[in-house]
């Protein structure tokens, strides 16, 4: 293909946008003093600085064209991942679990672990955590290489050092508070550089009616264009999923494993001002979450009417006879963005790559910094000592990402793995997290034992069905399955195995005192009630609007 | 970032929109009057031109939050 052309507004765009974000990072340098500044933001943001970091640091460039690209593949289906795949589980976060996390004063989740449990299960997530960061953040500059080479010819090496070695500075300098701001000017960056995208593509095909009308036309036998009314019959929509699939899989385990318990997003929380703050947190997000498939969603059904009108001469790209589906948002771009706004499209992929990259960091050098080295291999160290650790961590981090991004290019198949990882961590820890939080009688060794069944089982599961040990009509017990039919029920199995060990484990193991347990578990800890707190300053008041608006957005588009 | 000397956030983003509508409005001035060799679909509604000026609206806004907020 033709690769972007770029004019000089466009570079000038971009270019300003790395000096900006280097700029923050030596501004924030003066207040970054302790290493609760460089780890925790100093625990001083407002709930809607945490709740658009919360939001962004999901919000990478990676999700945006892939799930666009995922629209274009299984239709709108794909909207479950922003409902039912979010909203429920930030809004438990933010109702059930943050009075635990954020009054225990803990750091990291796996923090969490060894105040609950014991060292063991929380050096073990710890360890897990950090191996799954630093991938995924080098698969991340990965692709974003790939996107910048493919797309803008840009040369690969030079782009993937550059962004790395952006994020190193401003990273290094400033911890977690620069990272929360480029976080933010991020989610602008997103809107204002691609929401345009699916504006232009309204205008163009008559609007959304216009659009879902044209969908359905092409596709009489699956819906593409529903989200529950055919997930009765897997045969009948994109995905190949059954309603059980998307509620166990992705609506229970998967969501919440990823939105409760990784440390990711949840540190962006801990970085709030007090405990209100940070319950609201999750809470505002899945405001923001709920319009994102405004973005990709409508773009991916954009381009599926495209694709299909020969006279728009709009095409997909096709890698050796495979459709390239994460090409869908560069070429709508290509297609509606004059010069300068070029320039901002790709800036705000950039940031949404960088920004991502810069999450995965920050969240590694604090769980490597408290959670291994100081619980394993310096119980002594100072605070002073800690900051520097943390900054030599970012840098080491980063290092090991691009290391990573270079390994995936030799090997692009570990994209594949990509999705096993996350269910290999988040899906069994959420099991141990709900049960650690709301079952007292389970033991430190139960969850250990359950931890290590579960992420034991889901990548069992995922090499089984990859190298045809058994068929995958096993896990999803249904004759026919998408790939992603399968992440759900892999998830969904690994949880259950996870709660079945921790359960049979903690029958047979010594259990904590209930006295040692106050803080850490529900019905053993006293709960502050807001009765004489106003209506409008309760955060249940806000999750019950947050609620109301995900079931009419279910029911207008069932 | 109860931090009083420290600028807040909104302050940048405000900064950072103000900066990239403003080079998006210029581009669409300049192609008013330098029409592009390719054309976009919807090129004729210089998209650059309002929108760029959209984004300077939004981050004058995000300036006077910031003003407001900072004592």
């Amino acid at each position: 293909m033709h690769t972007i052309g770029l004019t000089p507004f466009d570079w000038l765009i971009i270019v300003s946008y790395f000096g900006f974000v280097i700029g923050i990072g030596i501004y924030l340098r003066s207040f970054t003093r302790s290493h609760e500044d460089f780890f925790l933001a100093g625990r001083k943001n407002s709930s809607w600085v945490a709740g658009l970091a919360f939001l962004s640091a999901n919000l990478g460039a990676l999700e945006l064209l892939g799930m666009a690209g995922n629209t274009f593949k299984y239709g709108m289906f794909v909207a479950h991942f922003y409902w039912i795949g979010a909203v429920p589980a930030m809004l438990f976060l933010g109702i059930y679990m943050m009075p635990f996390y954020y009054s225990s004063k803990i750091k990291s989740v796996p923090g969490y672990l060894k105040l609950r449990f014991d060292e063991k299960t929380r050096v073990l997530n710890g360890i897990a955590f950090a191996f799954m960061t630093l991938l995924v953040s080098g698969i991340n500059l990965y692709a974003m290489a790939l996107v910048l080479h493919t797309f803008i010819g840009w040369n690969w090496d030079l782009s993937m050092w550059v962004s790395a070695g952006t994020v190193a500075v401003y990273v290094t300098l400033s911890g977690l508070l620069s990272a929360i701001f480029t976080e933010i000017i991020q989610f602008f960056l997103i809107w204002f550089g691609l929401f345009l995208v699916a504006i232009f593509g309204m205008i163009e095909l008559g609007g959304i009616d216009q659009i879902f009308h044209r969908v359905n036309e092409l596709y009489t036998s699956v819906s593409y264009t529903t989200l529950w009314s055919s997930s009765g019959d897997a045969t009948r929509n994109g995905m190949m999923v059954t309603w059980s699939g998307i509620v166990l899989g992705l609506g229970f385990v998967l969501s919440f494993g990823y939105w409760t318990t990784d440390f990711l997003v949840v540190q962006r929380a801990f970085s709030a001002k007090d405990l209100r703050s940070a319950r609201m947190t999750p809470i505002l997000a899945s405001f923001f979450k709920m319009a994102i498939p405004f973005i990709v969603i409508l773009t991916g059904l954009i381009a599926i009417v495209l694709a299909h009108d020969p006279k728009s001469g709009f095409t997909l790209l096709n890698d050796g006879g495979q459709i390239n589906y994460d090409s869908t948002l560069p070429l709508l771009i290509v297609r509606y963005y004059p010069a300068g706004l070029v320039g901002l499209g790709i800036t705000a992929l950039l940031a949404g790559f960088m920004a991502g990259q810069a999450g995965n960091v920050s969240a590694f050098n604090t769980v490597w910094t408290y959670d291994i080295y100081q619980s394993v291999i310096n119980r002594n160290a100072s605070g002073k000592h800690l900051l520097w650790m943390g900054r030599v961590a970012t840098i080491a981090g980063i290092l090991i990402s691009v290391g990573t991004a270079y390994w995936a290019k030799s090997f692009p198949s570990i994209m594949d793995y990509m999705q096993a990882i996350f269910s290999w961590v988040n899906a069994p820890l959420f099991a141990t997290m709900l049960l650690g939080m709301f079952v007292w009688w389970i033991t430190p060794n139960g969850a250990f034992w359950g931890l290590v069944a579960g992420m034991c089982s889901s990548f069992f599961l995922y090499l089984a069905v990859k190298f045809d040990w058994f068929a995958q009509s096993l896990i999803t017990m249904s004759s026919v399955q998408s790939d992603m039919a399968a992440n759900f029920w892999r998830a969904w199995w690994a949880w259950l195995i996870c709660v079945l060990v921790t359960v049979g484990v903690s029958l047979l193991t010594k259990r904590r005192p209930k006295e040692e347990l106050v803080g850490l578990v529900k019905g053993l800890t006293p709960e502050a009630s807001d009765r004489d707190v106003p209506l409008v300053r309760r955060p249940a008041f806000y999750a019950v609007i947050s609620l109301a608006v995900f079931l009419l957005l279910n029911i207008i588009f069932w | 970032m109860s931090d009083p000397r420290m600028k807040t956030i909104w302050f940048f983003v405000g900064l950072m929109l103000l900066l990239m509508g403003a080079l998006t409005f210029l581009a669409g001035i300049y192609q008013i009057f330098v029409p592009p060799a390719t054309h976009t679909i919807l090129a004729e509604s210089h998209p650059n031109v309002w929108w760029g000026g959209l984004m300077m609206a939004f981050g004058a806004i995000m300036y006077l939050v910031d003003r407001k907020q900072t004592p």
